[in-house]
């Protein structure tokens, strides 16, 4: 547990920007993991996925490690920024636009 | 693997007895809701406090009995 903790400190460390989801951005599994994809994709920066579906202790681990039941979950920094509905409400009132040009994160290419 | 939406509901106002619980069926299999839930506790809290305090009513069903629950939080005008 303790382990799987620490990879994930590592992952959210390492990357400006963090998706824990089902699937892959081009395939995602799941119609909320589809949702956050396509709004991170219309922001327009770069972002690291994680495929929780191909690791069992990170599917278990990212819930208890941001005390948040569901997948997908967002990491900008470090910092857990929510799920895919905070995700929309937050896309449509302009502010992750603004939490991620004030973090200064990489544009997709 | 599936919840009415009068439980959902009744969890809710057990832990805030305050809100007011718009519940919608996003597919008719018991398992995927949307619910608005806006309530005055939510005052001072950013959206994912607000959101933890929902799923915190549900007992820890989000996420396992209850697949999908999309959720709006607000706190009254």
């Amino acid at each position: 547990m303790s382990d799987t903790n620490e990879r994930l400190s590592k992952i959210v460390g390492e990357n400006d920007v963090v998706l824990f989801m089902k699937g892959t951005p081009l395939f995602p599994q799941c119609g909320f993991s589809s949702r956050a994809v396509a709004i991170l994709d219309h922001c327009g920066v770069a972002y690291e996925s994680v495929d929780v579906l191909q690791d069992m202790e990170i599917r278990q681990g990212i819930k208890a490690f941001s005390d948040w039941p569901t997948i997908p979950q967002l990491y900008v920094k470090g910092e857990f920024v929510g799920g895919s509905d905070i995700m929309m409400e937050m896309y449509q009132a302009g502010e992750l636009q603004q939490l991620l040009d004030e973090a200064e994160v990489a544009k997709a290419n | 693997m599936a919840m009415p939406a009068a439980e959902i509901e009744a969890l809710i106002k057990a832990a805030l007895p305050d809100a007011e619980v718009e519940i919608e069926a996003l597919v008719d299999d018991g398992d995927h809701y949307r619910a608005r839930v806006v309530s005055a506790a939510f005052a001072g809290r950013n959206r994912v406090q607000q959101h933890k305090m929902v799923y915190e009513a549900l007992g820890g069903r989000m996420g396992g009995e209850l697949h999908a629950l999309q959720l709006v939080t607000a706190v009254p005008n």
